[in-house]
């Protein structure tokens, strides 16, 4: 049972990776994401954590992709790209060389670590103690061992909010944003009417 | 192990799945019919407030209105705009439905909790909830579920390929992100109060004969009033019903992320609003109001369980039908500040505050000494708060900043 729903979610995450990087369409590419951080929850179900799951899903699918979806929407960076070209020259020959050499030394641990990887600890992400509940268990190390970090993760996202706040707010001695320029010069004509090109 | 249902614990075998299979019915089923009575009851009520009559051809009281609605629905050419991105467009609608749906799993909507017991009930044998699944993430699934909710509202807006449902789309992410802070963290203050994330561990804490004899140990008094108002706030902005309903404000975006829509299509974002609406109400029942605990008068008391619990979810829903009638829409600017700087900021101090009473009940610090610094800095945030408001205020009307 274990073994189907991790190869149907890693199924998943894979064919969704694979949509991020060759959709067209920027949104197709936000979509595939939520596919792929979807399965990686299901995968997390699947290792007894079930609070990590959900977690994935509230903060990246429910909070961080909304965001991208959001900023794509309201900026209108929602068209078809071409993908025939590379931005940086050789930069897919690189991609799949380190990806194959990635897998090499995956390969090369497994099949040269033989019995040494394995252990024999039932799960990474699972329970520690049988007997007390995850999720209580992840909170009392949150905030006794790691609570440090944990402090300086929350004085580090307050700065990056009072940082954004700083940044958006324009003095406005500068020259104010000039209106488009298809909205000057259409007259009085419909805004249905796209202009065509040279055309004013 | 994904359940603390002890119907799963043992060993499970063909009963055990038939039974799991028949509760997946009913709750189906129940949902089902309960979205289908809310749309006429809506119907119904906000005739009445409006001094009309309403639906009142189909059935006794009009009360088959919707199945036939859906019917039609059925029979009415399904299209989908030329511009469109098809395969989104055809995905949204079902996006919208399938979280409706997952909601109510975890919600408890029946049970023995009279005379301290612990709301566990005998089916063919078995010692089981009367809820689909009890998962010990249990609100925290709801969270998870409210929060892709929103997929499908932004992606048909977007998919149509058209300008209002665009900006209906927009407004939905905005604003459901926005209150997803609020409804979250007056659920934390029900959880630091319960001390579970168990939707069945919630209500069972609620269960009993309470303070007295006779005030019920609801969390809407163990928690304090202020998450129960935020989250009831909250949720009205979460479902996108008025007067939170800025999403599909048809004064201004005709019908918003579902004016492309026709046919069964449209259908299903109605059935779903309608089912979050029923849904919502259940899990503030279950979360604040003990949801299927209370007395068993005479009779079986699982029987009591499911009465208490339809009670007092018609209650709500009552209520929710009730504002939508009585108040007018508010602007975007004022849904925005309500979110931002009032249910956030509260639910964030009440949060802290009933942090520091439990602490205190522990280390056994004098009371009225915590209770009064407690009011300072809860004051003191308050006033900095408007404060600071109030100066980004003066200084926008000065002109300093933009």
């Amino acid at each position: 049972m274990e073994t189907v729903v991790f190869i149907v979610s890693a199924l998943i995450v894979l064919a969704g990776g694979l949509g991020v990087v060759s959709s067209r369409n920027p949104v197709h590419a936000a979509l595939s994401l939520i596919a792929t951080l979807f399965g990686i929850a299901v995968l997390f179900l699947n290792l007894g954590a079930q609070l990590l799951a959900v977690v994935q899903v509230i903060v990246y699918t429910g909070a961080i992709v909304v965001l991208i979806l959001f900023v794509m929407m309201l900026l209108g960076v929602d068209r078809e790209e071409d993908l025939d070209t590379e931005p940086l020259v050789g930069q897919r020959l690189l991609a799949g060389l380190i990806g194959l050499l990635f897998l090499g030394a995956v390969l090369a641990i497994i099949i040269l670590g033989k019995d040494a990887i394995v252990t024999g600890s039932h799960s990474v992400t699972g329970a520690i103690s049988p007997t007390i509940s995850n999720i209580s268990q992840i909170g009392t190390a949150l905030f006794t061992t790691y609570v440090f970090p944990l402090e300086v993760t929350a004085g580090l996202l307050t700065i990056a909010v009072v940082g954004a706040v700083v940044l958006s707010r324009r003095p406005n001695d500068l020259a104010p944003i000039p209106e488009p320029e298809s909205m000057i010069y259409m007259g009085d004509e419909p805004l249905t009417a796209i202009p065509e090109e040279g055309a004013h | 192990m994904l359940s603390g249902d002890p119907l799963l614990s043992g060993h499970i075998d063909l009963a055990v799945v038939l039974i799991v299979l028949l509760k997946v019915v009913a709750v189906f089923a129940f949902l089902l019919v309960a979205t289908m009575l809310m749309i006429w009851f809506e119907r119904k009520v906000v005739s009445d407030f409006q001094n009309r009559v309403g639906p009142n051809t189909a059935g006794p009281f009009g009360i088959l209105q919707t199945l036939a609605d859906g019917i039609k629905f059925f029979f009415k050419e399904d299209l989908i705009p030329d511009r469109a991105e098809r395969r989104v467009f055809i995905l949204a609608p079902l996006l919208t439905v399938v979280p409706a749906f997952l909601l109510f799993t975890i919600v408890p909507f029946g049970g023995d909790f009279s005379n301290g017991h612990d709301g566990s009930v005998e089916l063919f044998g078995h010692t089981t909830y009367l809820q689909l699944a009890d998962p010990a993430i249990g609100i925290l699934f709801a969270l998870a579920m409210s929060s892709i909710a929103v997929y499908g509202v932004m992606l048909a807006g977007w998919s149509s390929g058209s300008k209002y449902p665009l900006l209906g789309s927009v407004r939905a992410s905005a604003q459901m992100v926005s209150y997803e802070a609020a409804l979250g963290l007056s659920v934390c203050a029900v959880v630091l109060t319960t001390g579970t994330l168990s939707t069945h561990g919630i209500v069972v804490a609620q269960a009993g004969s309470g303070w007295g004899g006779f005030i019920p140990h609801w969390n809407l008094i163990a928690a304090g009033f202020v998450p129960f108002v935020v989250f009831l706030l909250a949720s009205q902005a979460e479902l996108n019903r008025p007067p939170f309903d800025l999403v599909e404000a048809e004064q201004e975006l005709v019908g918003s992320y579902h004016t492309e829509y026709s046919s069964i299509r449209f259908a299903l974002f109605f059935v779903a609003e309608f089912m979050n609406s029923v849904t919502m109400a259940a899990i503030i029942v279950t979360l604040f109001l003990g949801g299927p605990a209370g007395p068993a008068l005479l009779g079986p008391g699982w029987l009591w369980g499911i009465i208490w619990f339809l009670l007092k979810m018609v209650a709500f829903l009552f209520l929710f039908v009730w504002v939508r009638s009585t108040l007018p829409r508010v602007r975007y600017d004022q849904l925005m500040d309500l979110g931002w700087k009032v249910l956030i900021p509260l639910s964030l101090g009440w949060l802290l505050l009933l942090a520091t009473f439990w602490v205190a009940r522990d280390q056994h610090w004098n009371g009225f000494v915590t209770v009064a610094l407690g009011a300072v800095v809860g004051l003191t945030g308050y006033g900095l708060l408007k404060g600071a408001i109030a100066t980004s205020k003066a200084r926008r009307l000065e002109g300093v900043v933009d």
